[in-house]
C-alpha cells in the first residue's frame, strides 16, 4: 500500500514538474516570438532582452525566462502591475530558495567543521597527555640517575642495570622507543674517562647510514673538544649509541646545550633516527650535580650539569598507535607538524595528500616552549552532496513557481476573458450598427421602390379607365393587384424597421371599435365567403362604444391575425371576440367549463383552448391585475382571434413572433407572406401596453389573444343607447326569432341584431320556433334561421302558415348551390344574409328585406374618376402651393373632378383665407413653402378653429355642428412616413401625393366627404 | 392626307419624347386634364413652367456665382424647380434636380455648378421639344384637325 502511495506521489510530482517545464517552455516561446507589440522600440528592446536572456540562461543562471517577457512583453497598463507582482514574486522566491540552500549548506559545513575540530582536539590532547606522561617519566629517570649514579660512589648503576631497568619500565613511557644517558666529560677528564670506561669517545656520523650497516666500532674517535657528552647508559633498543659523543651530532648538541641551560625537557626537531632511520624526536633532560633553585641562571645550570638523559620518541609509530585506539580512525586524516620554523613546518606524521577542503589545526604542547607542534586534521572523504538542502530549496522553488503559474494562468484567463468581452462588445456594437443600417436601408429602399411603384400603379389605374377588352382588363387588374401587394409589403417592411428603431408613435384618436371591426370583417368577407368559412365578431356589451387610441394600428394587428387565420383555415370558422379583461377574470371559471365542450363553438368544430393563449399574461395573473391598477378611464381589452385552421406545429411555436420566421419554407410558397406580420403585431401590442399570446393545436386550430389598453372615449353625459340608435333608428323596437341550435353562434347573431335595436328571441329548433310563434305571432317582425337549420328542416318550416307573416331571413356563410336550390323551391323566398354579419350590411339587407329602406346606398362602382367627380362636385376647395406650376396642375386636376378651386400661393394667404367660419370644404396644402410652411399654416388654422370652438360652445345650441374642423390635406412628393406622421401631428387630416393619384385622392377625400346626397339632404 | 400625316408625325414625336425620357406619365395626366372647358390647359401650364423656370435658373446662376454660396437660398429654388418639373412631367429635369439637391445638402459648390449646367441642358431640351410639340399641334389645329389622344400602350 505504501508502495502505491509512493508511486502516486512520484507521479504527481512528475506531473507538476512536467507542467512547470511546459510553462517555462511556453514562456520561452512567448518571449521569443515577439508578441503583438505595436511599439517598435519596445520590440527592439524585447529582442535584445531575449538575446541577452538566452545568453544568461545558457550560462546556468536560473531566473525565470518570463523576466524579459514580463518586463517588455506587456503593453497594457492595467495589467503591468500584476505582471510586476508576478515577476517580483518569482524573483523573490528564487532568491529565498537560494538563501535557503545557502543557509542549509553552511549549517552543514559548520557542523562538519565542529565535528572535525572536536575530533582533532581530542586526538591532540591525548597525544599531548601521553607525551607528557612519557616526558615526566624521562624526567623521573634523570632524577634517578642523578641520585644513583652521581651521588653514590661508586655508582649504583651500570650499563646492565640501566638497560634492565629501562626495559622493564618502558611500559611507563609508551611514546619512547628508548632512553640513553650521556655524561658530561671535560677534555681534561677525557683520558681518565676513556680509561675508566675502556673505550674512546666517538664522534657521531654525519650522514646516517642504513641500520644494517651501522657499526659502532667503525666510527672514528671524537676529535678534541672542550667537553664531550658520551653516552654511557642506554636502553637495549638504542644500545648502539653508547660511547657516542652527543655533542658531536648537530641536533643533539643543540638539544643538550639548551637542556642544560634551561633545566627543562627539550625536544629536537624531528629527524631520522640513527639505525631505524624513522622519524623521531629526542627529548633531553639535563642531570645536575645538586638540586638547583628554579630561578637559577643558565650559567649556574651549566656549571652544575653532570650529564644528559635523552629519550627517543618515535612519533610516527606513536601517533599511529594512538589513533588506532580511537574510533572513527578512518574518517579523518591526521598530520602532525613541527612548526618551530613557521615558514617550513616539518612533517612528523601523516601523508602529504593535497591540502584542499576543510582542515582543523590543534596546537600541541610537549612541554618545550622552544619547540612548537601542531596537529592538522582533515576528513578523508570529500563532503557529501548537500542533498537535503538542495531538495528543500528546490521544493520551495517548485512550489513558488507553481503558485506563480497558477497566478499567471489566472491572469491570462482574466485577460482572455476581458479581451473576449471587449471583442464581444465590439461585435455587439457592430451588430447594432448593422441593425440600424439595415433599418435605414430598408426605409430608404422602400421609399425608393415606393416612388416608382406609385407611378406604376397610377398608370395602371389610368389604363383601366381607358377602353380595354376583357382580357386586357384582367391583365391590368392583375398587374395592379400585384403592385398593390408589393406596396403593402414594402409598407410592412418599413413598419417593421420603424418599430424596431422605436420611431413609431401611437395616435390618440377617438374611434368606434365596433366600426373598426366591421371594416376589418368586410375586408375579409370575400375570402371567407369564398371558402365557406363562418366569420364572426362578438364584442361584449361592457366594451364602451367609443375608445381613444390608435385605430389604425389596432386595425393592423387585427388584420394581421385575421389574415393569418383566413390563410390557414379551410373549413370551420374564424371568431373574433372582444371583452374587457375584468369580464374574463370574473367569468374565468365558467369559461373553462364551457370551452371544454367542443360542441359549443361557432362552427361545431373543436378549437384550441383559448384560455391557454393568455395564461402567461400579466394582466391575468391573480395579483398582476391589481398591480396594473389602471386608471378608471383606461379600458383593458382582450381580443381573441380563434380559428379552426391547420394550427402551428409545436416545434415552430417558439419562433412564431420572430420576424421573417415562418413555420417552414413551404409555407411561404403555398400561402405567401413575409412572416413579418406577427412580429409587427407583437411590437404594436407592446406599444399599446398589451400582451399577445396564442395557443395552438396542430390540425385543430389556433387562438391568438392579445390585450390592449385604450382610454375610454365615452363622455359621462353620453349614453350608450343613444349612440346605438343614432345610426339605424328604424329598427328600434322590432322583435325577431332566431332559430339556431348552436349557442355560440346564436349569441353572435343576437349581438349583431341587438346592435340595431332589434330584440331577438333565440330558440334552438324549428319546433320551438313554431311554438313561440303561436304565442307571439303578431309581435314578431322577422324570423332568422341559420342556414344549417334551414337545410335540414326548411320544408317543415315553410309549410307552417304562422311563419308567413313575418319576414324570413336566412343566415348563410356563402351563397353556395344547395342554398340556392332550396331557395328556389320556396314560394316566398327568404332574404339571404350572407355572413359575416356587420352593422351596415345587416341594416341594408334588413331594410331591403323589410322594405323600409328609404334611401339608396351610394353607387360605389365604376371608375374612381367618376366617384371622385361625385365626391368633389361643387366642393369649394382651397389649394395652397408656392409653386405656380404645381398650383395650376393641382387646380386643373381638381377642377376636372368638378370642384370649385381657389388658389393661394403662400401659407400666410391660406391662413387669411381660412378663418372660420369656413367657406371652404377642404384645403390641400403644400408642405414646403417659404415664409410659412404647410405645417405652420395648418397649426395656425387649427388654433383659430379651437378659439372659435371654445367661444361658440357657449352660444351655439347643441345638436348643431358645434366644432369647426376643416379637412386639411397635405400635398407632398415625399412618401416617407415620417413626413406623413408630421402631417398628422400638426393637425392635418391626411396627405396626398403630388402629383395627384386618383385612387389615393379618392381614399383621402372620401374620408371627409360622404356621397353628394348627404350634402343635399 | 396631309393632316393625317401631320397627326401621325405628332404622335411619333410625342412618343419619342416619352421614349427619350424627356417626359413621363405626368404629362399625359396633364393632357387628360385638358378638356372643352379648359382647352389650353396644357400650354398654359407649360408656359407658366417656362416662365418660372427661366426665372429660377437665372436666380440659381446668380446665387452660385456669389463668392460665398448661400445654400439655404439655393435649395428652395431647386426644390421649386423640381416640384414644377415633376408636375408637368419633365422627368429628366426633375432627376437632375434631385441630384442637384443632394449636392446642395453636401454644400458642394463644384457639384452644384455641374448640376446647374446639367439642369439647364435638360431644361432647354424639354423646352425645345415641348415648343416643337405645341407648334405641331397648332399646325394641326390650324389645318382643322383633331389632336390625337396619346396612346398608353408603350
Amino acid at each position: 500500500m505504501s508502495l502505491f502511495h509512493v508511486l502516486g506521489f512520484c507521479l504527481k510530482i512528475g506531473q507538476l514538474f512536467w507542467m512547470l517545464c511546459c510553462w517555462f517552455l511556453s514562456w520561452f516561446l512567448d518571449a521569443d516570438k515577439s508578441p503583438l507589440d505595436p511599439d517598435k522600440t519596445k520590440m527592439k528592446n524585447h529582442n535584445k532582452m531575449c538575446f541577452l536572456w538566452n545568453k544568461i540562461s545558457t550560462s546556468g543562471l536560473k531566473i525565470p525566462p518570463s523576466f524579459s517577457h514580463h518586463l517588455f512583453g506587456s503593453v497594457r497598463f492595467g495589467k503591468t502591475f500584476w505582471r510586476k507582482v508576478l515577476v517580483a514574486w518569482v524573483v523573490s522566491w528564487v532568491l529565498i530558495s537560494f538563501w535557503t540552500f545557502w543557509c542549509l549548506t553552511s549549517q552543514a559545513m559548520a557542523k562538519r567543521k565542529e565535528t572535525l575540530a572536536s575530533m582533532c582536539d581530542e586526538r591532540a590532547r591525548m597525544l599531548q597527555d601521553q607525551f607528557n606522561v612519557s616526558m615526566n617519566h624521562v624526567q623521573a629517570m634523570s632524577i634517578l640517575i642523578s641520585t644513583f649514579h652521581h651521588s653514590k660512589f661508586p655508582s649504583a648503576i651500570d650499563q646492565r642495570t640501566f638497560s634492565e631497568y629501562t626495559d622493564r619500565t618502558s611500559f611507563e613511557r609508551p611514546l619512547t622507543s628508548g632512553v640513553a644517558y650521556a655524561v658530561r666529560v671535560l677534555h681534561s677528564e677525557r683520558q681518565e674517562f676513556e680509561r675508566q670506561q675502556g673505550w674512546t669517545i666517538r664522534r657521531m656520523e654525519q650522514n646516517p647510514v642504513h641500520k644494517d650497516d651501522y657499526d659502532t666500532e667503525a666510527l672514528e674517535p671524537s676529535p678534541v673538544q672542550q667537553e664531550y657528552a658520551p653516552v654511557i647508559f642506554a636502553q637495549d633498543t638504542v644500545s648502539h649509541v653508547i660511547s657516542l659523543d652527543m655533542l658531536s651530532g648537530k641536533e643533539d648538541r643543540e638539544n643538550v646545550l639548551r637542556a642544560r641551560r634551561s633545566g627543562k625537557g627539550v625536544l629536537t626537531a624531528p629527524f631520522p633516527l640513527i639505525k631505524t632511520n624513522r622519524l623521531g624526536v629526542i627529548l633531553t633532560f639535563a642531570v645536575y650535580k645538586r638540586d638547583l633553585p628554579s630561578n637559577a641562571t643558565p650559567n649556574e645550570r651549566i656549571e652544575a650539569t653532570n650529564g644528559y638523559l635523552g629519550g627517543v620518541f618515535d612519533i610516527e609509530t606513536l601517533v599511529e598507535n594512538l589513533l588506532q585506539q580511537l574510533a572513527s580512525k578512518q574518517t579523518i586524516l591526521v598530520n602532525v607538524y613541527d612548526t618551530t620554523n613557521h615558514s617550513q613546518p616539518i612533517s612528523m606524521y601523516g601523508s602529504h595528500v593535497s591540502a584542499d577542503g576543510l582542515e582543523h589545526v590543534s596546537p600541541l604542547n610537549f612541554g618545550d616552549p622552544f619547540r612548537k607542534h601542531e596537529m592538522r586534521c582533515r576528513f578523508k572523504q570529500k563532503p557529501p552532496w548537500p542533498v537535503q538542502s538542495m531538495v528543500t530549496s528546490f521544493g520551495i522553488l517548485v512550489i513558488a513557481l507553481l503558485v506563480a503559474h497558477i497566478f499567471h494562468a489566472t491572469l491570462s484567463r482574466i485577460r482572455r476573458a476581458e479581451e473576449d468581452c471587449h471583442k464581444m462588445e465590439l461585435l455587439k456594437k457592430k451588430a447594432e450598427a448593422a441593425d440600424v443600417a439595415k433599418s435605414q436601408f430598408l426605409a430608404t429602399v422602400s421609399h425608393e421602390i415606393r416612388t416608382p411603384m406609385n407611378g406604376v400603379l397610377g398608370m395602371l389605374h389610368m389604363l383601366m379607365d381607358t377602353e380595354l377588352d376583357v382580357t386586357q382588363q384582367d391583365y391590368v387588374r392583375t398587374a395592379q393587384a400585384s403592385g398593390k401587394a408589393l406596396v403593402s409589403l414594402i409598407n410592412e417592411v418599413l413598419d417593421q424597421a420603424k418599430i424596431e428603431s422605436g420611431k413609431v408613435e401611437l395616435e390618440e384618436v377617438r374611434f368606434d371599435l365596433r366600426g373598426i371591426l366591421d371594416d376589418v370583417l368586410s375586408l375579409f368577407s370575400g375570402k371567407s365567403q369564398e371558402k365557406g368559412l363562418e366569420l364572426a365578431v362578438y364584442i361584449s356589451d361592457r366594451v364602451p362604444e367609443m375608445l381613444i387610441g390608435d385605430p389604425g394600428r389596432f386595425r393592423q394587428i387585427l388584420t394581421n391575425l385575421m389574415g393569418n387565420s383566413i390563410k390557414f383555415t379551410e373549413k370551420g370558422h374564424i371568431f373574433v371576440t372582444v371583452h374587457l379583461v375584468e369580464e374574463l377574470l370574473d367569468s374565468s371559471d365558467v369559461e373553462t367549463s364551457s370551452s371544454s365542450s367542443t360542441e359549443n363553438t361557432l362552427s361545431g368544430l373543436p378549437v384550441a383552448d383559448r384560455k391557454r393563449s393568455w395564461q402567461n399574461f400579466k394582466a391575468f395573473s391573480s395579483n398582476g391585475h391589481r398591480s396594473l391598477a389602471l386608471a378608471p378611464s383606461e379600458i383593458n381589452l382582450v381580443v381573441s382571434v380563434e380559428d379552426t385552421g391547420v394550427g402551428i406545429p409545436v416545434e415552430a411555436q417558439s419562433r412564431i413572433f420572430t420576424p421573417f420566421m415562418q413555420v417552414g419554407p413551404s409555407i411561404s410558397r403555398t400561402h405567401g407572406g413575409t412572416g413579418i406580420g406577427l412580429s409587427i403585431s407583437k411590437c404594436l401590442v407592446g406599444l399599446m401596453k398589451g400582451e399577445i399570446g396564442f395557443s395552438s393545436t396542430p390540425k385543430v386550430g389556433s387562438t391568438f389573444t392579445f390585450t390592449v389598453v385604450f382610454a375610454n372615449g365615452m363622455h359621462s353625459t353620453e349614453r350608450k343607447s343613444e349612440l346605438h340608435n343614432n345610426n339605424q333608428p328604424e329598427f328600434e323596437g322590432m322583435n325577431a326569432v332566431l332559430v339556431d341550435h348552436r349557442p355560440a353562434r346564436a349569441q353572435v347573431s343576437w349581438y349583431h341584431f341587438q346592435r340595431l335595436g332589434i330584440r331577438v328571441e333565440v330558440v334552438t329548433s324549428v319546433d320551438q320556433a313554431l311554438r313561440f310563434m303561436k304565442t307571439y305571432a303578431t309581435t314578431v317582425n322577422m324570423i332568422l334561421i341559420e342556414q344549417e337549420v334551414w337545410n335540414k328542416e326548411a320544408d317543415v318550416f315553410v309549410k307552417d302558415p304562422l311563419v308567413h307573416s313575418p319576414k324570413l331571413f336566412l343566415l348563410a356563410n356563402s351563397i353556395d348551390t344547395s342554398v340556392s336550390d332550396t331557395l328556389s323551391n320556396v314560394i316566398d323566398p327568404p332574404v339571404l344574409i350572407v355572413k359575416p354579419l356587420r352593422a351596415s350590411m345587416l341594416a341594408a339587407t334588413l331594410q331591403r328585406g323589410l322594405g323600409i329602406g328609404k334611401r339608396e346606398t351610394p353607387q360605389r362602382k365604376g371608375p374612381p374618376a367618376l366617384i371622385l367627380r361625385n365626391l368633389l362636385l361643387g366642393r369649394k376647395i382651397l389649394i395652397v402651393d408656392d409653386n405656380n406650376v404645381n398650383l395650376r396642375v393641382a387646380a386643373g386636376a381638381l377642377k376636372k373632378y368638378g370642384a370649385d378651386v381657389v388658389c393661394a400661393e403662400s401659407g400666410v394667404k391660406a391662413v387669411s383665407l381660412l378663418k372660420p367660419p369656413h367657406e371652404f370644404d377642404a384645403c390641400f396644402m403644400d408642405i414646403q413653402m417659404p415664409e410659412m410652411d404647410g405645417f405652420e399654416a395648418t397649426r395656425r388654422i387649427r388654433g383659430m378653429e379651437e378659439e372659435m370652438n371654445n367661444g361658440e360652445a357657449l352660444t351655439v345650441e347643441e345638436g348643431k355642428r358645434s366644432r369647426w374642423h376643416l379637412p386639411v390635406l397635405a400635398m407632398t412628393a415625399d412618401v416617407i412616413q415620417a413626413t406623413q406622421e408630421e402631417c398628422l401631428k400638426c393637425g392635418m387630416d391626411g396627405y396626398v401625393s403630388k402629383p395627384f393619384e386618383a385612387e389615393q385622392l379618392y381614399r383621402e377625400v372620401s374620408r371627409f366627404f360622404n356621397s353628394p346626397s348627404d350634402t343635399e339632404s | 392626307m396631309e393632316l393625317v400625316q401631320m397627326q401621325k408625325s405628332l404622335q411619333d414625336y410625342t412618343k419619342s419624347l416619352f421614349l427619350d425620357g424627356v417626359l413621363d406619365s405626368q404629362f399625359l395626366q396633364l393632357q387628360q386634364l385638358q378638356d372643352e372647358s379648359n382647352p389650353d390647359f396644357v400650354s398654359q401650364v407649360v408656359t407658366l413652367f417656362f416662365q418660372d423656370s427661366d426665372r429660377i435658373l437665372n436666380d440659381l446662376s446668380l446665387s452660385l456665382d456669389q463668392q460665398v454660396v448661400d445654400f439655404k437660398k439655393v435649395d428652395p429654388h431647386v426644390h421649386q424647380l423640381k416640384g414644377s418639373s415633376s408636375s408637368i412631367g419633365a422627368q429628366r429635369v426633375k432627376n437632375a434636380c434631385v441630384v442637384f439637391r443632394s449636392f446642395c445638402e453636401q454644400q458642394n459648390v463644384e457639384g452644384c455648378h455641374r448640376c446647374l449646367q446639367q439642369v439647364k441642358k435638360e431644361y432647354y431640351l424639354v423646352k425645345n421639344r415641348l415648343e416643337t410639340l405645341f407648334k405641331l399641334e397648332q399646325q394641326i389645329v390650324a389645318s382643322g384637325g383633331m389632336i390625337p389622344a396619346m396612346e398608353l400602350g408603350f
